[in-house]
């Protein structure tokens, strides 16, 4: 009997997994391998770059999530940056950032939006927002990315086989099983949709079991209670009516075409792309990091040369090590 | 003095909340006795009562009520999945 | 050290903490200094004394629950507490800035006078400096304490295999309330600081029980960090039950909400007591009903803390790299 390898997508799972212990009570022949759904993980190491040169700009303040502080460009951080003096504010939400900007009318503010379907409709929601309230000091710099052209990346890949995948229940909020549904049967690999509670996920994991063993190649939900067939429609629309779908670069991956965000014509004037003349040097990942593999299931972090020896939570060389979705993280913290 | 702690990572949670309250777009969600306003710019027909998963301030997605779910048999089931396909 | 500048991560309770704490005390180390309690135990003439030391520099200086005047006075009764002592007396120094309102000085005097009687144990000595505009953040408050120690037993840093771990009360909630009053996150809760003496309490598990091994309050870093502490200093290691740790509802919330661990988020109001297993149910009733035990004391798995789960799978429990926020206490 082979071993059968199920990948859990989001980065949410991946932690959730770590911490109630699932994978030391799981029955041998099941292995778990995490995927390239952790936001801060994916993202390639020249939009983190072009990040941290924004913050380099005279008045301009940076507003972004608490992961993206810490992730190493190629001189310093954005936390490094801001002990240095740089203004640069953890927000909750992009509404947060709009406020920042209201209330520093001569200062430029850049949100740097970073995540997948869950995230990218709230962002969408502010910038129409700024643009009803005609607040002319609020930019965005998208790397948003979308999960599904990830998927048959993952799956077409011949340097790893997935038996099936445990798919993110919050993207899959806002996309509905569409997409994979097409996948699963494009593919031939099982999908389920899960919840963030253990049982979800070993209920999902056991759904996962049962379809490979029938060859039944489908796209299920168990987080019913949350997901529905046709997603979250008017998400949806506003994401349509703010971005466009653009070839994106995905740390590890290189670039998946119609795999990222970019702000269209009409919202053009938000765009922290347009609005900065940003130069960065042609960057490359630290020397040695192997987060690309991490994400794309090909190793597990311990097999990465600098896990634990160079590569540490206080002295992270990637970003799988800096988020506290990150597979590496997951794995220093509480071992496989 | 700077503070650069994070908050762990809030990008990919979404927390069930009790919606009490609504103003126009706007909302007060009750998360077990832990309050915040959040926008209900990205979904349509929000009720008060309605339970809400809430991602960085925005109602993503009416929830319902989740049946209690018992882990130790969701792992004896699994279990059995497991044999069933060795055999 | 590893960093060439102290940074605020150097300040957290965690690893990075501990090499700063060696970097100095290693250029005047010494026996009694060397056990890293939060009070040191000295010998006057055959009588034993615990003695202690802190700072208070706590942002905001008012905040659910507390304030830096209460704060200072039982943060410090509670050290000399920990060492199984009953305080005696302590002593307040101030740091003020130029710039800080009366009427701000003034409610907080208001609070010490309160936290001392409540604690029943009188400021007998300070001293004030004020400082020009940004040498120092509006106010600090360095404090020491002076006890004395009655009971037979050794109350120390070293724990022993089969002993019971008992928490007096539910967890995080000091932590979460200064995050929450600081940092704007515009989250409205109940949730208050747990900023309380505990000077009772221990004095009552050292009259129900002779085999008290350890006491620890969890401030900083929270309870993971004391346990892994505790286990490191003991080489002992530890099992704690996930579901026996009390935490309020709402508590557990605002952590899901933010993405936080409760176990690694400060209390100023609780401490773990590790006690030979016979005694545990005598010690958790002497403290009161909110007491439980959460863990035991095995001789497996040395210096590393493991939690057992909901779904009942074992998992370690790190000690903090980098993480929470500075300047809770």
């Amino acid at each position: 009997m082979n071993k059968i390898k199920l990948m859990e997508v989001c980065g949410t799972h991946t932690m959730a997994i770590a911490k109630s212990g699932i994978k030391a009570i799981l029955p041998e022949s099941v292995e778990l391998v995490s995927g390239p759904g952790c936001p801060v993980c994916v993202t390639s190491q020249s939009d983190i770059d072009k990040a941290i040169a924004v913050s380099g700009i005279k008045d301009v303040i940076i507003a972004t999530f608490g992961d993206m502080m810490r992730v190493p460009g190629e001189k310093e951080s954005l936390a490094q940056a801001k002990s240095r003096g740089k203004d640069i504010r953890m927000v909750y939400s992009c509404m947060d950032a709009l406020s920042i900007a209201k209330d520093n009318p001569k200062k430029r503010i850049v949100f740097i939006g970073v995540g997948f379907e869950t995230t990218s409709p709230t962002v969408a929601a502010t910038i129409m927002e700024a643009k009803r309230q005609k607040i002319n000091n609020f930019f965005v710099l998208s790397c948003f990315k979308l999960i599904p052209p990830a998927l048959y990346a993952v799956s077409n890949s011949d340097k790893v086989k997935i038996d099936g995948f445990i798919c993110p229940g919050h993207v899959s909020v806002i996309i509905g099983t569409g997409p994979y549904e097409k996948f699963a049967a494009c593919c031939k690999k099982p999908c389920v949709i899960a919840g963030f509670e253990d049982t979800d996920i070993l209920v999902s994991i056991k759904r996962l079991v049962e379809m490979i063993k029938a060859r039944s190649y489908k796209a299920e939900i168990e987080y019913k209670r949350a997901v529905t067939k046709n997603g979250n429609t008017k998400a949806r629309k506003i994401l349509a009516s703010v971005f466009d779908v653009a070839p994106g670069q995905w740390r590890g991956i290189g670039i998946i075409e119609k795999s990222a965000l970019k702000i269209n014509k009409r919202y053009a004037s938000f765009d922290a792309e347009k609005e900065f003349d940003i130069k960065i040097s042609a960057t490359l990942p630290k020397k040695g990091c192997m987060c690309g593999e991490v994400i794309q299931g090909i190793i597990y972090p311990n097999e990465c040369k600098l896990f634990k020896r160079t590569c540490t939570p206080r002295n992270p060389k990637g970003p799988c090590m800096v988020s506290s979705e990150g597979a590496c993280a997951a794995y220093y913290r509480y071992g496989k | 003095m700077t503070t650069t702690y994070r908050w762990g990572n809030i990008m990919c949670l979404a927390i069930p909340g009790k919606i009490k309250k609504i103003n126009e777009n706007q909302a007060i969600a009750d998360f077990g006795g832990v309050y915040k306003k959040i926008s209900l710019g990205i979904l349509n027909g929000v009720k008060v009562g309605d339970y809400v998963l809430v991602h960085a301030g925005f109602a993503i997605s009416r929830v319902k009520r989740r049946e209690a779910m018992d882990s130790i048999k969701a792992l004896k089931e699994l279990k059995e999945a497991v044999r069933d396909e060795q055999n | 050290m590893e960093n060439k500048t102290v940074t605020l991560a150097h300040g957290n309770g965690g690893r990075l903490m501990h090499e700063l704490v060696d970097a100095l005390r290693l250029k005047f180390s010494n026996k009694i200094l060397d056990e890293l309690t939060d009070a040191a135990e000295i010998n006057l003439k055959g009588k034993r004394i615990a003695f202690s030391a802190d700072s208070y520099v706590v942002k905001p200086l008012f905040f659910p629950g507390g304030d830096i005047g209460k704060l200072s006075v039982f943060g410090t009764v509670n050290d000399i507490s920990m060492k199984g002592a009953v305080p005696v007396c302590i002593s307040l120094s101030f740091i003020i800035e130029e710039g800080l309102p009366v009427k701000d000085l003034e409610k907080i005097a208001d609070s010490i006078s309160y936290a001392a009687k409540k604690s029943k144990v009188p400021v007998v000595t300070g001293d004030i400096k004020v400082v020009e505009k940004n040498a120092a953040d509006k106010i600090f408050i360095n404090t020491s304490g002076v006890g004395v120690i009655n009971y037979k037993g050794r109350i120390g840093a070293k724990a022993n295999p089969g002993d019971a771990i008992i928490i007096n009360g539910p967890i995080a909630e000091h932590g979460l309330s200064i995050l929450n009053a600081r940092e704007n996150l515009k989250f409205y809760s109940n949730i208050k600081s747990d900023c309380n003496n505990l000077n009772f309490e221990t004095e009552r598990c050292l009259k129900a029980s002779s085999r008290i091994s350890v006491m620890r309050d969890p401030t900083r870093g929270g309870v993971a960090t004391a346990l892994n502490e505790i286990a490191a200093a003991s080489g002992i290691g530890i099992e704690i039950d996930e579901q026996a740790i009390p935490i309020k509802p709402a508590v557990k919330k605002l952590c899901d909400v933010l993405g936080l661990d409760p176990l690694y988020i400060a209390n100023e109001g609780k401490f773990l007591c590790f006690v030979n297993n016979k005694d545990a149910k005598k010690v958790r009733k002497a403290i009161g009903a909110n007491a439980r035990i959460i863990g035991r004391v095995v001789s497996a798995h040395k210096k590393e803390v493991y939690l057992k789960t909901k779904i009942g799978a074992n998992r370690i429990l790190p000690t903090l790299e980098v993480d929470q926020l500075p300047r809770i206490c």
